[in-house]
């Protein structure tokens, strides 16, 4: 069965305080009975160099994503993943990850899409950890296979695809979590080196630019609840209700920002948009919008 | 150029990682991010005289330097990368031991798919392999600038 959630005063400000826990937590429930926790980074060999003791890794590139198509894994490649992980259906997950949480955010997303019930993330991520002089082993986790069901991963309440966001242009709020520099469309590499795959630069046309970092702190924790409300309501316009959709290259940061949307502030429609900008930006007549201005949604492209 | 007509020391590279199974090239990687030798003082001293390789998802910085008084002088190369950026560094480390030594010559032949070589792409994601293409890119970029301006002097 699911653990219960930390009693912590700094996570009650959010709208669902049970999707966090803070280091301590971690330190005193790893290796319990119905907690699993898993490192998930963007650097592929960063678990190996050392991890939280108990910990199991999942890395987004060689677990996550289908290998063959551009997808991720079906219902019986993640029971098999979870399986091997040691992971139950009715655990509580723990992510926790370098780059605040960026890729862990991911891997909680990607296990959302499959239902897993009860996935958190440890705030502050790997940075906090070993800023706090807390231990990190290379001792391979011990693990006991579990025998995790097949549940087939459901895209329609927190995944967008391409039709979705063509369609509602111009109704549902888009979020840009790129750096500024990609949104404008702005050239950031030298010349005589390609740029990296995408044949158009620029932003979705209405979207607006609210780069993922801008809701983590100096010291990788989110920040506080009035100061996202500051960003993401009064400067950007959400309002409750709102169907809400982010992007950014492939998805991973925008899971960032799609924990914070539904988890801290409480927004109910929030979908991640994991095609993104390598795929817009190469699609063949879609509407591109350069410069800062978020830019309107052209007549009769739904 | 064919995989034939790799210099030896980066064809022996090839061949340790293709001798290891999936699961163990990233752990072949792993140790060559611990082999990565620190920067000479000078250069620590000095951060603003390495040239950053933006491509990278971390950190990384490199100088390259080719020694004094021949027609076709060894390339000598430096890389810094931090601790917490092991693939980054375990790429400039395979670059590091398939490169450094080499006359500018060989290095400018070096094919630019070399990367790709090292049966780590599907363990690696593409942004991650783009990195280390992108370091030895900038690699001949510096030898190739550095050979103009000395037969300039």
């Amino acid at each position: 069965m699911p653990v219960e959630a930390e009693n912590n005063q700094d996570f009650s400000q959010y709208a669902h305080p049970e999707r966090l826990v803070s280091t301590q937590w971690v330190a005193d429930n790893v290796g319990k009975p119905g907690v699993v926790v898993v490192e998930s980074d963007e650097d592929v060999l960063l678990y190996e160099t050392g991890h939280i003791p108990g910990s199991v890794k999942v890395d987004w590139h060689t677990d996550l994503n289908e290998p063959d198509t551009r997808d991720y894994v079906d219902g019986k490649q993640f029971a098999e993943l979870m399986s091997r992980k040691g992971i139950s259906r009715d655990d509580t997950i723990v992510v926790y990850g370098d780059k605040s949480n960026w890729w862990a955010a991911y891997a909680l997303w990607v296990f959302t899409l499959f239902g897993h019930q009860d996935v958190r993330l440890m705030n502050g991520g790997r940075d906090k950890w070993v800023a706090e002089g807390r231990e990190l082993t290379t001792d391979t986790t011990e693990v006991t296979p579990t025998d995790y069901p097949v549940v087939e991963r459901d895209d329609s309440v927190i995944r967008a695809y391409r039709e979705d966001v063509l369609e509602n242009l111009g109704t549902t709020p888009l979020i840009d979590v790129r750096s500024p520099q990609e949104y404008t469309g702005e050239r950031t590499h030298m010349p005589d080196y390609p740029q990296e795959g995408t044949l158009r630069g620029g932003h979705i046309p209405t979207a607006a630019s609210v780069p993922w970092a801008r809701a983590a702190a100096e010291d990788a924790t989110f920040k506080s609840r009035d100061e996202l409300d500051a960003i993401y309501r009064e400067e950007v316009g959400l309002s409750d209700g709102d169907d809400i959709v982010a992007y950014c290259r492939i998805g991973e940061r925008s899971s960032h920002t799609w924990f914070v949307l539904t988890h801290l502030l409480g927004f109910d429609k929030v979908r991640n948009y994991d095609g993104s900008w390598t795929e817009w930006g190469n699609a063949v007549r879609v509407p591109v919008a350069q410069g800062e201005a978020r830019g309107e949604a052209p007549e009769g492209v739904r | 150029m064919t995989t034939d007509a790799l210099p030896n020391q980066i064809q022996e590279l090839i061949e340790d990682f293709d001798a290891v199974p999936e699961p163990d090239k990233l752990q072949l990687l792993l140790e060559f991010s611990r082999s990565l030798p620190e920067l000479p003082a000078r250069y620590g001293e000095h951060p603003e005289d390495l040239e950053q390789v933006v491509e990278c998802q971390s950190p990384l910085f490199l100088a390259v330097e080719l020694e004094e008084g021949t027609q076709d002088p060894g390339v000598n190369i430096f890389f810094s990368a931090p601790a917490e950026a092991p693939t980054t560094r375990g790429f400039a480390s395979i670059l590091y031991e398939g490169l450094d030594g080499l006359p500018a010559s060989t290095v400018l032949e070096i094919p630019d798919d070399l990367p790709e070589r090292f049966g780590l792409t599907k363990l690696v994601s593409p942004l991650r392999m783009r990195g280390m293409s992108a370091m030895l890119g900038r690699i001949k970029r510096q030898v190739k600038e550095q050979q103009a301006a000395r037969s300039a002097d």
